[in-house]
């Protein structure tokens, strides 16, 4: 089998990955598979001195591309409007500065701290107002899982996949894992469509349809599939490359020590 | 070849001389002449083949040799087998002791898993058992069969024949052609009944492809959010949404899905000139509010993933890409036509209502459309 | 298949004699024994089945790992009856709408098909339901996967050369029937995954000119989704399919014990007979105990890895889909080749619409399912070697067989792995466009490069095999000759292992001769040519001749 060999090679990540979960599972561990996201709050007063901050650091790091107003050059778009919801998810989750030109900015450890991520979007916001950044009782999971997971599956499923997995777009761009993901990006994703997903505003999706969408993204977090390990959640890909390496993998190595002659 | 053609004596008697198989000779002749008689095509025969050694000498398991490492071997299984039994107890002892707790749904991870692993022991105990008996305690000298030409001999075939020959004169079947030619008649006839019952299976006096070229859409119909059915005004939409649509009183039709299956609607807002709308088409749209068929044109699948920059909408299950822009034309994948449009306006109060039904089918070709 | 048990009349077990001439073994006279010769006499009397004891009981199995192939599926298909008869007690196959009130939180209160909330009340409610729904589903994808390789086997070995042509399209056409089963199931929960599966089907039939449109109303009752195709599948997938597998098992296994089994080349191993181990005791409990093994691999999977969990994808609804949509492995090469479709490729002509972008896929991948179905007898026609064949081909002595395999199986994964496009495209950071254009030059140059380094592969084999035969293998060693030339001492193979590497066929391209009337016939030529194909690059086999001017020369 020419591919599944290839197919093997290819995909041992995922086989070391699925080794290190049996391991776990037989230690009890795979029970713990909790992660724990704490949730900062990071709606910190924009004070006239933050917005100066934000001024500052936006002249060094940001003015090059989005212009000096917001206004936005050949390099990115203008800023007007975008509000400070856009901001934080853009800057909080480090896509922005971005590294370099690509299909679409990268998810990389934020190159700013807390506090002057907060002053940035301070100063977007004072510029121009825009959707603000979500309160923590706009992003607890404690809406209703069913009408957000209802909603999930029309609205966000079809790029995002029904378990949050990611999937692919066009020319090279992807909607990304939701697994793990901060709700308050996930609120502010929603409210700013950064790149280009599309933005579903509060009339398309309520603040309470939202807190369910989260509600419904924790609820899948925190429970670990009943069935036992998910495979990355890639539906019948994985099950049949898992099925080809290691189902088949086993029978035949069994098949080969039944006929082999005993010593 | 050697041992095809000059087959049967050389090689039994070559056989039979070597290696451990003391009692095949002489027997293997007469089957193997019947079956190299018949033509070898294009085979290269040679007369100078190598000839067979036999069956090699035949080698002692350890656990024939060393009565200690036998019964080792014997503990090793009859402790598979008790392992299996305990397997089969605990997986009894698991599925009492870990029920499903319809509050806990971790509850039904530890009952899969630890009723699995009892399974899981109990057969593999047997399975692993059994194997390793017969591999290391059985008697392990390799027999030998003789096999004989699948073809049956002469003498039953012209048996048969004459059987069949016998039939055909007591029936007359050859014979009385008129009994023979409409009892064939009637055999091809008697199964078409049940072709024919099998329109049963769709309901009558619709014409399939008649449904297909309409969906509920109406003129004056507000678009309603999936799933929950509120109407949408125009002012809600702003540029760079994506809103999924259904029409209004779509979850109080009786037929929900087979009517969602057509009219499912993916609104959309962008900057107005960046559409390039074709004569005709004009007024379908709405200071940039586009409304498209959710349905592929391929084969059906709900085109939804839209890229608000690229103005892209692509098909999750056969990558066809759809352009916004140019009135969702084919930019990439197997799809062929463009994703058919609904025109919408708005009525008196702001919201966005359809000004007609799609003016095509909608999803996927079908032979009847034109 | 595997196991062995043919008709025999003149049974000859080597090891066995003791049994077989002279006096029955000596029975002992415990109680116990007493019991068992009692029972055996009341079934003989009515059952006559010593006969079938004595016919069966001694039948010689070669043992081959690859052998055990055919049992894994055989098993594969026992554990999924079994663990599927378990389902059919508790799944409702309707489509009825109920509201959902099971203990999964996410979906309490949804409205769904009463096969989606029985599915999901067997993973939730019933202790061990959601293990037997995972063997279940895992031994389906273990099931084909097996008779997959099964078949490879049987293609790279010959094992479909006269006389079991014939149960080589038994056995592919229970592969196809397979496929039906798998996809019949898979349709069952009527979740989000297998509705769009649906949904593609009916969007796929809807293509056929003529009938497309109504087969489509037909098949689901009136419109799409309707409220009939869950009931439909569930009778074709729990009684009509099984019935006729089960027919078609039992035939395949009784061709296997008429035909009694192939053998790999070796000493010993003639075309007359079959060396093994007998049924009882040897091979009953190895094959015994390989379906216990089977079936612990299955459950060992299924207690840890989750599969299909329609938990996350919810019931059907015609507007939502899931990125990563696919259907189960065994029908991706299906959904590959729709992807594979370039643009553009549909007509309406005549007031009729042509929908190439899936007539073309069903046409080429019918065409491949056809050839591979009459393959064994294009190749005895080309051959035109009217022989049983009863000792396997190793690979390598079948160059060409060995590359178009090559080519098929290369065409084969292609167009699998097309049916993952979008996940190879975001798991390796490509775009999805350049991942199809890849895969679509890979599937037509693909196999063509399969076929001629395999084809090279086996001949370098082949070669190898015969410096070897002639000349022994290198020993490392290295000796010092008198002159002072320094040779590295080359040590015979021992006859056992040099049988083993001449004993094959050779075969040779047709001549094309005028017939009685001075023609030459347009299937001759063909003939003529495919047999050049096939035969033109050709090793032969060391013969005695050689052997010995190889000895002189030294």
């Amino acid at each position: 089998m020419a591919r599944t060999s290839r197919k093997a090679n290819r995909r041992h990540p995922l086989a070391t990955v699925v080794l290190i979960a049996i391991g776990l599972a037989f230690t009890g561990g795979g029970y713990a598979l909790f992660s724990s996201t704490a949730t900062a709050d990071s709606n910190v007063a924009a004070s006239q001195a933050t917005v100066e901050e934000g001024s500052k650091l936006f002249a060094a790091n940001c003015a090059t591309c989005h212009g000096m107003n917001l206004e936005g050059s050949a390099a990115g778009p203008n800023l007007l409007g975008v509000g400070a919801a856009s901001v934080d998810f853009q800057v909080g989750t480090g896509r922005m500065p971005l590294a370099m030109q690509g299909p679409q900015a990268m998810q990389k450890p934020p190159q700013f701290t807390e506090e002057q991520t907060a002053a940035l979007a301070a100063y977007v916001a004072s510029l121009s107002p825009g959707p603000a950044v979500p309160t923590d009782s706009q992003i607890a999971d404690t809406g209703d899982a069913t009408n957000g997971g209802e909603l999930f599956r029309i609205n966000c499923a079809m790029c995002h996949n029904v378990a949050g997995a990611g999937g692919a777009l066009t020319e090279g761009k992807f909607a990304p894992e939701l697994t793990g993901v901060d709700s308050k990006y996930v609120y502010e994703a929603m409210l700013s469509g950064p790149q280009n997903m599309p933005v579903f505003n509060d009339h398309n999706i309520t603040p309470e349809d939202k807190r369910d969408i989260i509600t419904y993204l924790k609820y899948l977090q925190n429970n670990p599939s009943p069935g036992g390990f998910e495979l990355g959640n890639l539906g019948p890909v994985a099950e049949g490359l898992f099925i080809w390496i290691f189902g088949i993998g086993a029978v035949v190595a069994l098949t080969v020590w039944l006929t082999a002659k005993s010593n | 070849m050697a041992h095809d053609e000059t087959s049967g004596t050389d090689v039994a008697a070559t056989s039979s001389g070597a290696g451990g198989v003391s009692n095949t000779s002489g027997r293997a002749v007469e089957p193997s002449a019947a079956v190299s008689s018949a033509s070898g095509g294009l085979a290269v025969m040679t007369t100078d083949g190598l000839s067979d050694p036999g069956i090699p000498p035949h080698r002692k398991r350890i656990t024939d040799l060393d009565p200690k490492k036998a019964k080792g071997a014997q503990r090793a299984v009859y402790t598979l087998f008790y392992l299996s039994i305990a397997g089969s107890i605990f997986a009894i002892a698991a599925y009492m002791a870990f029920p499903i707790n319809s509050d806990d749904p971790g509850s039904v991870r530890l009952n899969t898993v630890f009723l699995g692993l009892g399974i899981t022991l109990a057969l593999m105990g047997i399975g692993i058992g059994a194997v390793h008996w017969a591999k290391t305690l059985m008697h392990d000298e390799e027999g030998v069969d003789i096999r004989h030409p699948v073809r049956s001999s002469d003498e039953t075939r012209a048996r048969a024949v004459e059987i069949f020959h016998e039939g055909n004169v007591e029936s007359g079947f050859g014979r009385r052609s008129l009994i023979r030619n409409s009892l064939i008649g009637a055999l091809v006839a008697f199964p078409l009944p049940a072709v024919i019952l099998f329109r049963g299976l769709g309901p009558e006096g619709e014409s399939p492809s008649e449904l297909l070229s309409h969906t509920m859409w109406k003129a004056g119909d507000r678009l309603t959010l999936d799933p929950s059915g509120l109407p949408v005004k125009a002012s809600d939409v702003t540029i760079g949404s994506a809103f999924h649509i259904i029409p209004e009183g779509l979850n109080d039709a009786p037929d929900r899905l087979e009517q969602k299956a057509k009219a499912a609607v993916l609104l959309m807002r962008v900057n107005p000139s960046d559409l390039n709308v074709s004569a005709g088409r004009e007024d379908w749209n709405y200071d940039g509010i586009v409304a498209y068929s959710k349905i592929c044109t391929h084969v059906g699948c709900p085109v939804a993933l839209f890229e608000q920059q690229t103005h892209h909408l692509l098909c999750p299950c056969h990558q066809s890409t759809f352009d916004v822009n140019n009135e969702c034309e084919v930019i990439f994948g197997p799809a062929k036509r463009p994703l058919p449009q609904l025109p919408i306006t708005v009525d008196g109060e702001g919201y966005l209502v359809a000004r007609s039904d799609f003016l095509e089918p909608v999803g996927p070709s079908f032979w009847e459309r034109s | 298949m595997t196991i062995e048990k043919s008709k025999v009349d003149g049974l000859v077990p080597g090891t066995t004699d003791h049994l077989v001439d002279g006096a029955p073994p000596k029975i002992s006279n415990a109680p116990s024994a007493r019991f068992t010769s009692a029972a055996a006499n009341y079934i003989d009397e009515r059952t006559s089945i010593s006969a079938v004891v004595k016919e069966f009981g001694r039948k010689i199995f070669p043992d081959h790992w690859s052998f055990m192939l055919g049992e894994v599926a055989l098993y594969s298909f026992v554990v999924i009856i079994l663990t599927g008869t378990f389902l059919t007690f508790f799944f409702q196959a309707s489509m009825a709408p109920t509201v959902y009130d099971g203990s999964f939180v996410p979906l309490k209160g949804v409205e769904m098909s009463s096969a989606m909330s029985s599915t999901l009340n067997i993973s939730f409610e019933i202790r061990g339901g959601l293990l037997v729904r995972q063997i279940h589903h895992w031994a389906a994808l273990l099931f084909i996967a097996s008779i997959g390789l099964h078949m490879l086997r049987i293609y790279f070995t010959g094992a479909f050369r006269k006389p079991r042509e014939l149960n080589w399209v038994i056995g592919f056409v229970l592969f196809i029937l397979a496929l039906g089963e798998g996809f019949t199931g898979y349709s069952l929960p009527d979740d989000l995954l297998s509705g769009n599966g649906l949904r593609i089907i009916d969007g796929m039939v809807k293509g056929f000119p003529f009938v497309g449109t109504w087969i489509s109303y037909l098949l689901f009752g009136g419109e799409f989704p309707g409220e009939q195709i869950v009931g439909r599948l569930y009778t074709l997938h729990i009684l009509l399919l099984p019935a006729i597998i089960v027919a078609l098992i039992a035939l395949h296994l009784v061709f296997v014990v008429v035909h009694k089994h192939t053998q790999y080349a070796g000493p010993g191993k003639t075309n007359d007979n079959v060396i093994g181990y007998p049924v009882l005791p040897v091979y009953a409990a190895k094959a015994g105990g390989f379906f216990f093994i089977v079936f612990g691999i299955i459950a060992l999977i299924a207690s840890f890895f989750t599969i299909n969990p329609i938990w996350n994808y919810g019931p059907y609804d015609p507007s939502p889909v899931s990125a990563g949509t696919q259907p189960d492995w065994y029908i991706g090469f299906a959904d590959g080749a729709l992807r594979l479709m370039p643009p553009g490729l549909e007509f309406v002509l005549w007031d009729h619409t042509y929908s190439f972008n899936i007539l073309i896929p069903v046409g080429v991948l019918g065409l491949f399912i056809l050839t591979v179905l009459i393959y064994p007898f294009i190749e005895g026609w080309v051959t035109g070697d009217k022989r049983e064949h009863h000792i396997l081909d190793r690979p390598r002595n079948a160059p060409t067989r060995t590359a178009i395999g090559a080519a098929g199986v290369t065409f084969y994964a292609a167009l699998w792995s097309a049916a993952s496009s979008d996940i190879l495209a975001t798991h390796f950071q490509l775009s999805i466009e350049s991942v199809i254009h890849a895969i679509q030059a890979l599937v037509i140059l693909g196999p063509i490069i399969a076929y001629f380094v395999a084809k090279r592969v086996c001949l370098a084999l082949q070669k190898k095999d015969r410096e070897m035969a002639l000349h022994g293998f290198e020993s490392g060693r290295i000796v010092r000759l008198p002159g002072g030339e320094y040779i590295e001492v080359h040590q015979d193979v021992d006859e056992y292992e040099r049988w083993k590497l001449v004993s094959f066929h050779e075969y040779k391209p047709l001549m094309v001769r005028p017939n009685a009337r001075g023609k030459i016939t347009a299937p001759q030529r063909l003939r003529a040519g495919m047999s050049k194909w096939f035969f033109e690059d050709r090793i032969a086999p060391v013969t005695r001749a050689d052997l010995e001017h190889q000895k002189q020369l030294h």
